[in-house]
């Protein structure tokens, strides 16, 4: 499955539960270096469960995760962060009374000896330039780097997400639905964000509702249903319905006490 | 970035390097603060056409001296207001600070510097008791600072004693708000503030210029540099033919800038714009939201210990009612005027000195009118309301043109 070699990012037999719900049963997945994987699947099939696993917010209960072969422990948001796994939530975490510098950089300003070197102070030149080298790169055009981002269009605000995602040198970047609610110059905008980001030989995953944005970027699907991994398709050689039929899980008899069983927890 | 207050207008500015978009971000930046002069202005014409005192050199040295206890305190609280909190204890903590270094001066004959110590630590634990108590239990500060407000005040009439009162005699205590520069170290302030803020601009913009980001050429830093020395000369003109500059308001004008520099040019700063702007992305993107809070809370302490010794110092004594009456109201109706806004994460601690200043002239005004206290509480909530309604609808503005 992986494009070349060892994948980036492996994870083997994840399983996760709350309670009574099962949340992950015993899933596999694998996203290597310059490759974007879709993460698809009905709501409570377990795609945000599965992030929140690898971005150590849920660590999972059982299973072994593997980062460039090696075996790791992900059991804090620092300790995913620190492997090189950067996340992008669909709220964006951003200040929208702060400019796009000061949010870039949020929390981990530059800085410079301030005034008789006695105190240390923000270094905005820096980070301005640093900003517009790293937006350029990214191809990103924001009318100014000062302007609040409260005031930016949502296409805008997601490309400053994922931006600031990429200042911390990771590896892998996962985003969980980063077109929802764009509209269509908007998505196209963030789809073509997430090409540079494998252009950049990184691995990519991107958790998404919209079948069409899915098909428009990724180089594999993978199909989540019920907790369970429902099936796998490389992007070029599926039809959109081999994916619905295995989102929904349609013309598998067997399904229909469990979908019913899925309405009543959700 | 500054205080914007209602000067988003919209996001459709285009084009990183044009001089008219740098010019459009000085005026959007400062249009709260041009308003307030604006509002100044107003008020100065209004009370100089009915009473010609008003703007006498004498008067408005006395309009500085009254607004440096309100000012002081204000600067807390905008660091209150940048989190989106409230602190409804500083005037009681300004009244028991100062009572405390009353007691120490007179009734124990402490040193000065050491009684004045004493008050501002007083403030300062206050803050990180109040800060800590909101933080960790996730009590609405407003709540904990109003039973602070109760029990500070209750603290405030124990520690006075029978007697309550106190005259200071203690000339380096009245000292404070009570020496006037000759004129010859006023103009040697105005040429070392002149100077420094020149020195600010020239190697900020030579920054700018060789990392390649200068925008706009350097004219709006020379509007700025222009109109701030036309200010400082008139001000110490007119503080010289009266008493002289008073120390009071080096004192008020050091912490303002002081402090201002910490919101804006350091990483706390940023940190405590960003708490008030979105908690939940500030704590994910690793800032200790909790610490940043509680440092607030005793910034916020420290300011009105600092307030009340000032108060005291020029009242040459603490009684019962320091700290008391509209004081508390006032010192942040003051900022909230200026274009801070209450709902957090906009706002600058200039606001304090121009609130402080649109309150002051208005009370000093109707002082001098000899309107009733009953007119001068209605005049000042009127304004309060009004700047409150321009903070709403500044947000509501935002709100509806910010996202597309």
């Amino acid at each position: 499955m992986a494009a070349d070699g060892t994948p980036l990012l492996e994870l083997e037999g994840i399983s996760k539960r709350f309670g009574p719900v099962q949340a992950l049963d015993r899933v596999d997945f694998a996203v290597s270096a310059g490759e974007v994987v879709g993460l698809v699947g009905d709501n409570g099939a377990g795609k945000s469960t599965l992030v929140k696993a690898i971005a150590g917010i849920n660590p999972p209960d059982d299973g072994a995760v593997r980062f460039e072969g090696r075996e790791v422990r992900i059991s804090r948001p620092q300790d995913a962060t620190e492997l090189g796994i950067a996340t992008v939530y669909q709220d964006l975490a951003l200040c929208d009374n702060l400019d796009v510098v000061s949010n870039l950089f949020l929390g981990r300003e530059q800085v410079s000896a301030g005034p008789g070197q006695v105190s240390r102070q923000l270094d905005e030149v820096k980070m301005e330039h640093e900003t517009a080298d790293l937006l350029s790169n990214l191809a990103v055009t924001i009318p100014s780097l000062r302007s609040e981002v409260g005031t930016l269009s949502g296409g805008q605000r997601q490309q400053v997400a994922v931006a600031r995602s990429l200042l911390g040198d990771p590896k892998v970047v996962m985003l969980d639905e980063p077109t929802a609610a764009l509209g269509v110059p908007q998505t196209k905008q963030v789809l073509e964000l997430i090409r540079r980001l494998r252009e950049r030989n990184l691995g990519v995953v991107v958790i998404s509702h919209n079948l069409a944005d899915v098909f428009a970027i990724a180089d594999r699907v993978f199909v989540l249903r019920l907790g369970r991994a429902a099936g796998e398709f490389r992007a070029e050689e599926a039809t959109e319905e081999q994916v619905v039929a295995a989102i929904t899980g349609v013309g598998d008899g067997r399904d229909k006490g469990e979908r019913a069983g899925e309405e009543e927890r959700a | 970035m500054s205080a914007t207050g209602a000067a988003t207008a919209d996001e459709g500015t285009e084009g990183r390097s044009t001089t008219g978009q740098a010019l459009r971000r000085l005026v959007q930046g400062d249009l709260s603060s041009v308003r307030v002069v604006l509002g100044l202005i107003v008020i100065a014409i209004i009370f100089q056409v009915q009473e010609e005192r008003f703007l006498s050199a004498q008067n408005l040295t006395n309009l500085m001296l009254q607004i440096t206890t309100i000012g002081l305190i204000s600067v807390g609280i905008v660091y209150v207001l940048l989190l989106g909190e409230i602190d409804l204890s500083v005037g009681a903590v300004s009244g028991l600070s100062a009572a405390v270094m009353a007691v120490l001066s007179v009734n124990h004959g402490w040193n000065a510097y050491l009684a004045i110590a004493a008050a501002v630590a007083v403030g300062a634990g206050i803050g990180f008791l109040q800060g800590s108590l909101f933080s960790r239990f996730v009590v609405p500060s407003f709540v904990v600072t109003l039973a602070g407000l109760l029990a500070w005040e209750g603290a405030l009439l124990q520690v006075l004693g029978k007697t309550g009162s106190l005259n200071i005699n203690d000339p380096k205590i009245t000292g404070l708000a009570n020496t006037f520069y000759s004129d010859t170290v006023g103009w040697i302030f105005a040429a070392a503030i002149i100077a420094a803020y020149g020195a600010v601009l020239v190697l900020g913009y030579r920054k700018r210029v060789s990392a390649g980001l200068a925008d706009g050429g350097p004219l709006p830093l020379v509007v700025r540099f222009v109109f701030l020395s036309a200010l400082v000369i008139a001000a110490v003109a007119i503080l010289n033919s009266d008493r002289g500059v008073p120390l009071a308001v080096m004192i008020l004008l050091g912490f303002v800038v002081g402090m201002e520099y910490v919101a804006k040019r350091t990483t706390f700063g940023r940190h405590v714009f960003a708490v008030g702007g979105n908690a939940e992305a500030a704590r994910r993107a690793g800032i200790r939201v909790n610490a940043v809070r509680v440092a607030v809370f005793t910034i916020s302490g420290s300011m009105a210990a600092i307030g009340g010794v000032m108060a005291a110092s020029r009242l040459f004594a603490v009684n019962q009612n320091s700290g008391g009456n509209e004081l508390l109201l006032l010192a942040i109706a003051g900022p909230v005027i200026a274009g801070t806004s209450l709902f957090g994460g906009r706002g600058s601690v200039w606001t304090a000195l121009l609130g402080a200043l649109v309150i002051g002239s208005i009370s000093n005004g109707m002082d001098l009118l000899s309107l009733s206290s009953a007119v001068k509480l209605m005049v000042t909530g009127g304004v309060l309301l009004l700047a409150v309604l321009v903070d709403a609808v500044a947000r509501q503005q935002r709100q509806t043109s910010g996202r597309v």
